[in-house]
């Protein structure tokens, strides 16, 4: 049914998309730079080739602002949707997504210290994402303790842990938010916590890249283990896979790759929620083709929703989140109920 | 193989689940374990296929103690059909009984000419063949049931552990599966409901009534009306079968008062 070769097929057409996308993702914009032009640019900049100085603006926007910007959009969509599949596997929800433990609002704790009381100003333009990336990793650990029994993590009590102690963060943000001494901080944090690429630099890259990468490869090489945990922790045992350890091994790899991928991107939603779900109707339930899929799909999607946001009200930005809800849920929504799409059972 | 429970007991949040439980399981036996709800013999079966740890006492392989094998090479040689077998992600039916390969395999490699062989054989055996791209979520219970048992059967396991195996089944796949395990030649260790069958399919039945083993032996030896009485709480008649000689039980219904003690 899910073949070998459409696999392979999948895989080329979903990287030509996503190659063509980020040409196109740099190419338009507020200002619209001509597609000879965008390449020239990258050329130049990809070859150590050389401009003319009335090129220099042009040449500015295209590689010192969009480039990096897109290039994150592919980072942050393909982290985002395999962070999905991992965490959905893990704690064998189909509600889960990459923010369900409570890592989101953590960071958004963090994001809040910087944006109503600018602490580690210090460290300039990163001080939002340190504080993000500490935030959601305090969340991780706070989930990960409360979650904890006996015979290890349970599934249950990790959503269960993690939503509730997502109130208890969103309560210390609005606190933080109403004491600010800066009046705008309430939309600063709105706009963050809808998720933008807007202040993305090539600075912004590296880490994230590596922990995506990272997630990648550690999952795809786990990935019938993953299918394995995917029947039940006692069916798992069984089968000679230590769930509980597994399970740790996925908290603590998904809890540090959200956290990079918040620190640089913000909290986008719905990505990491309903990704996995479509790759799963397109390509069957099995993780190693879930996988495969998976990062090239999210980094389209992200690469088309970010270039949607900085060009429908020009010269304003939407933030991310509002455009991964407005398309994203009428696609969903439709390809569940064309494909009679079974995840959850009938 | 031989498989062996030395004095096992599980206690789990100041409960005693079982205590102090010893079964012996020669090479190519079958052993059924019955008793009531709540007797302990899915919590034994779960010390066998390690979804549990046992509190004190060993559970050893021939003469090797589980503890000292890793989850996956235990796997190897025990297989085991749960009760708790649900998922939420669509597989198709091929994929779920491939898994059974799992403990063999290392990495990702795609399974070789052997084990696709072995799958098919599996799924001719529990009657699926047809259904092996079917998403295991539109399977009725017994088709579910039969998946899960073809899994267990690609794992080329030397021992069988199974909970309930006869749930969801139609009477031709109770059948057809039980007299699979007679003539399969593993070490069996099955939990099951029915004592007719439970008669029929093992060579010796172990009765468990709260945790504790409370008679093992021979079914025609075992299942007596004072038993079933005692540890069952149901008045039956123990008939020999007309034609195997096996022990079977025809149940008596009381007047809604629950029987004399």
């Amino acid at each position: 049914m899910h073949s070998r070769g459409t696999l392979t097929l999948t895989v080329l057409a979903l990287g030509a998309a996503l190659v063509v996308s980020v040409v196109i993702g740099i190419a338009l914009g507020p200002t619209t730079v001509p597609l000879g032009e965008t390449l020239h640019y990258l050329g130049a900049a990809l070859t150590g080739g050389t401009i003319d100085a009335d090129e220099i603006t042009g040449y500015s926007i295209i590689w010192q602002v969009r480039a990096p910007r897109v290039l994150l959009a592919v980072v942050v969509g393909a982290g985002l949707s395999v962070i999905g599949v991992a965490v959905q596997a893990m704690v064998r929800n189909a509600l889960a997504d990459p923010f369900i433990l409570g890592v989101s609002s953590g960071a958004s704790v963090g994001a809040t210290t910087v944006v109503a009381f600018g602490a580690f100003a210090a460290l300039g333009a990163y001080a939002l994402s340190l504080a993000s990336f500490l935030g959601a990793l305090g969340a991780s650990i706070l989930v990960y303790l409360a979650a904890q029994t006996r015979v290890g993590l349970s599934p249950l009590r990790l959503v269960l842990t993690g939503v509730a102690l997502a109130y208890g963060f969103q309560a210390v943000m609005s606190v933080l938010v109403f004491f600010s001494p800066h009046g705008d901080a309430a939309r600063t944090v709105l706009f963050w916590l809808l998720g933008s690429l807007g202040s993305a630099t090539w600075g912004s890259l590296p880490i994230a890249t590596a922990a995506v990468l990272l997630a990648i490869v550690v999952l795809l090489r786990r990935s019938r283990s993953l299918d394995v945990l995917a029947m039940g922790d006692e069916t798992a045992a069984s089968l000679g896979v230590d769930a509980a350890a597994l399970r740790r091994g996925l908290f603590l790899l998904t809890a540090v790759v959200t956290g990079a991928i918040v620190a640089v991107s913000g909290a986008i939603g719905f990505v990491g929620l309903v990704m996995p779900h479509l790759v799963r109707i397109v390509v069957g339930a099995s993780h190693a083709r879930v996988l495969t899929i998976a990062p090239l799909a999210g980094a389209v999607f992200l690469v088309w929703v970010d270039l949607l946001a900085r060009v429908l009200v020009p010269p304003r930005e939407l933030p991310l989140g509002v455009i991964t809800a407005l398309v994203g849920v009428p696609v969903f929504i439709t390809l569940m109920r064309r494909r009679g799409y079974l995840f959850g059972g009938r | 193989m031989r498989l062996t429970l030395d004095a096992v007991s599980v206690r789990v949040a100041g409960a005693t689940l079982i205590h102090e439980l010893s079964l012996k399981v020669g090479s190519g036996e079958i052993v059924g374990l019955v008793g009531p709800n709540g007797s302990g013999k899915s919590t034994a079966l779960r010390c066998v296929y390690r979804a549990l740890r046992p509190s004190a006492g060993t559970v050893l392989l021939d003469d090797t103690d589980l503890r000292a094998l890793a989850l996956a090479e235990s796997a190897r040689s025990v297989a085991a059909l749960t009760q708790e077998n649900h998922t939420e992600l669509d597989f198709t039916v091929q994929e779920v009984v491939a898994l059974g390969r799992y403990p063999h395999s290392r990495g990702n490699r795609p399974l070789g000419e052997r084990e696709r062989e072995l799958c098919r054989q599996a799924m001719d055996r529990t009657d699926i063949a047809h259904l092996a791209d079917r998403s295991v979520l539109t399977l009725s219970g017994g088709e579910r049931q039969r998946v899960l048992i073809a899994r267990a059967l690609v794992q080329e396991p030397r021992v069988l552990v199974l909970d309930e195996p006869t749930n969801h089944l139609d009477v031709r796949h109770q059948v057809r599966l039980l007299s699979f395990l007679r003539s399969c030649g593993l070490t069996v260790l099955i939990a099951l409901h029915d004592l007719n069958l439970a008669a029929s399919t093992c060579d010796r039945l172990a009765v468990l009534d709260g945790g504790s083993l409370v008679e093992t032996g021979p079914p025609v030896e075992v299942l007596t009306p004072e038993l079933i009485r005692r540890v069952f709480g149901a008045n039956a008649s123990v008939v020999p079968h007309p034609r195997t000689g096996v022990p079977q039980l025809l149940y008596e219904l009381t007047d809604g008062e629950g029987i004399e003690p």
